[in-house]
């Protein structure tokens, strides 16, 4: 098990946003996180990486508790997401994107970069190089010197993901990455998705689009309202009295059989 | 006379371009003014005084005044970045959630404080800078510059240039910009905040360390109010050029400089200090996101 959540829960004032929720991943495989709006998904996803702190519970990464730990720690642990909305650093290139990623993975100080030493050039080549193959693996290499908020719509999304792949995680998070991509963008994104795990990464996705779901989850979670309702095979979550009923309704089940 | 007043507008534009940038780091980061910016010049005044005094009477400046004085600069900058992390530590992380007047009124105090705790310890007369610096002059082109100034103008250039190699190239920096724009994403991307703040602080701080000792030996004489005047007008020079953009406080500094000298002698010199903000309204009223600055839709 890469992930395992105990009894998570997060309250807003009075609104339990999600309640004593626990699954274990399994590593090196997609779960997919479902639900309808106000599930409690992006929640989930803020407490795991420290973004929210938990209100009860416990998450426990390679059997290491971070519950509490702040989240660039949590992201030294190994692991990394992407948001709903974009957020690329505008102003800077595709490559100093992807570069910021590897930040806390170099060793580089204050005091080598200042100095401008032979060893801080080293490590900023290495840095370059990584951040290249990692433009690379998601097909924006073309755009590594082009400013971030120039690229089309697609491929900003592609560079979130080659971000957070930059961090080097174990396990990556993906918030509706195919939210606003036409089909032929979302055909290539679940390609994409198909080969972080084949590489051995576990990546969780919170995905609206039953195709995408459907199409690489090799497990599926059901939410609403704040609580777990189902979890299962693709197969047996269609199958699934309780989800129909909750979110996926009779239409969409016959649509995807 | 026009190309006189160009350089001694350089002269103390570059004073108010480093000053300025240290309100536009941490505007950009924390989006606080941070009025206590100016107290931390006017420390590293008295410091340089303090320490130039004490290598001086070490004997230090005599065997080589060279010498003396860079170490005179790097312990100011040293005592001075001190200040800038510490007053960043007890008085803003504490209200780094709270509603963003709260930080501003804590700004406000901590100024006032820093001003009397100087004049409490130091004295409320002025303080003479020690004379050891030998000044020449040279002239050129029916230009007089006094060595201080070629020195002021020089270093200042060469700070501002640092610092732009400095956000533009190192991790520090990248990361610098990378919590300017997106705290969270930032974080989320293994970016420690808190140290990025305390960079922020500590680089500004230092900047302001080397202006304020460079005023001190340029008009030789230092009171403990010298940092208000100088905090507001740098704070205008940091909104003239866009407050948050680097850029921006280098150019609105040098501008600011060159507008008060060529001001003060084809106007009216009784007016030097108005020019500032006679220029402050006008940006303002004509394009408030200054010079260099973006407009508000491109911040976070």
């Amino acid at each position: 098990m890469i992930l395992e959540v105990r009894d998570l829960t997060k309250i807003f004032g009075g609104l339990k946003a999600i309640e004593e929720i626990s699954f274990k991943v399994k590593r090196g495989i997609i779960l997919s996180i479902i639900g309808p709006n106000g599930a409690g998904k992006t929640t989930l996803f803020n407490c795991l990486t420290g973004v929210l702190p938990s209100t009860k519970g416990h998450v426990l990464f390679e059997d290491e508790d971070i519950t509490q730990r702040r989240p660039y720690e949590i992201t030294e642990k190994g692991i990394a997401r992407t948001f709903q909305n974009i957020r690329v650093f505008n102003s800077m290139t595709v490559l100093e994107n992807v570069m910021i990623g590897q930040h806390s993975r170099s060793r580089e100080g204050l005091l080598t970069a200042v100095l401008g030493t032979k060893k801080f050039q080293r490590e900023e080549d290495e840095i370059r190089s990584k951040a290249l193959e990692y433009l690379e693996f998601t097909g924006i290499q073309d755009y590594a010197a082009t400013l971030a908020e120039n690229l089309p719509y697609g491929d900003q999304k592609r560079l979130e993901i080659a971000r957070a792949l930059a961090t080097e995680p174990e396990l990556l998070l993906l918030d509706e990455p195919a939210a606003g991509m036409n089909p032929q963008e979302t055909m290539a994104l679940m390609e994409l998705i198909k080969k972080i795990r084949e590489w051995g990464k576990t990546v969780i996705i919170i995905e609206h689009d039953m195709k995408v779901v459907m199409g690489i989850s090799d497990w599926i979670i059901v939410l609403d309202h704040g609580v777990k309702i189902a979890e299962g095979t693709p197969n047996e979550i269609q199958n699934n009295p309780y989800v129909i009923e909750a979110y996926l309704g009779k239409e969409e089940v016959d649509l995807l059989s | 006379m026009f190309l006189q007043q160009i350089i001694n507008g350089l002269t103390v534009g570059g004073v108010y371009a480093l000053i300025a940038l240290g309100y536009t780091l941490v505007y950009g980061i924390l989006e606080l003014i941070n009025f206590a910016h100016g107290e931390i010049y006017m420390i590293g005044a008295y410091l340089g005084i303090i320490f130039l005094g004490i290598f001086t009477a070490a004997g230090l400046t005599q065997y080589s005044l060279f010498l003396s004085l860079f170490l005179t600069f790097v312990m100011s900058v040293i005592v001075c970045s001190a200040y800038g992390f510490t007053v960043e530590k007890l008085a803003y992380k504490p209200l780094r959630n709270a509603p963003r007047l709260n930080p501003l009124i804590s700004a406000i105090g901590v100024s006032i404080f820093l001003q009397n705790y100087v004049m409490l310890t130091q004295g409320a007369t002025d303080k003479v800078f020690p004379h050891v610096i030998p000044v020449t002059t040279v002239e050129f082109l029916n230009v007089t510059m006094t060595s201080l100034q070629i020195f002021i103008i020089i270093a200042s250039l060469l700070l501002m240039a640092g610092l732009h190699l400095f956000i533009m190239k190192t991790k520090t920096g990248k990361a610098m910009r990378a919590v300017a724009q997106d705290k969270t994403m930032a974080s989320l991307l293994g970016i420690n905040i808190d140290r990025i703040i305390s960079v922020t602080f500590i680089v500004g701080s230092g900047l302001a360390a080397v202006a304020g000792l460079m005023v001190a030996m340029y008009y030789g004489l230092v009171n403990y109010s010298i940092g208000y005047i100088a905090g507001i007008k740098a704070f205008t020079a940091a909104v003239l050029g866009g407050i948050g953009s680097i850029p921006g406080a280098m150019v609105g500094g040098l501008v600011l400089g060159l507008i008060e000298s060529l001001g003060a002698s084809y106007l009216s010199s009784e007016y030097k200090d108005a020019y500032a903000f006679i220029v402050l309204i006008l940006i303002l009223l004509v394009k408030p996101t200054g010079l260099l600055g973006k407009s508000g839709e491109n911040r976070p």
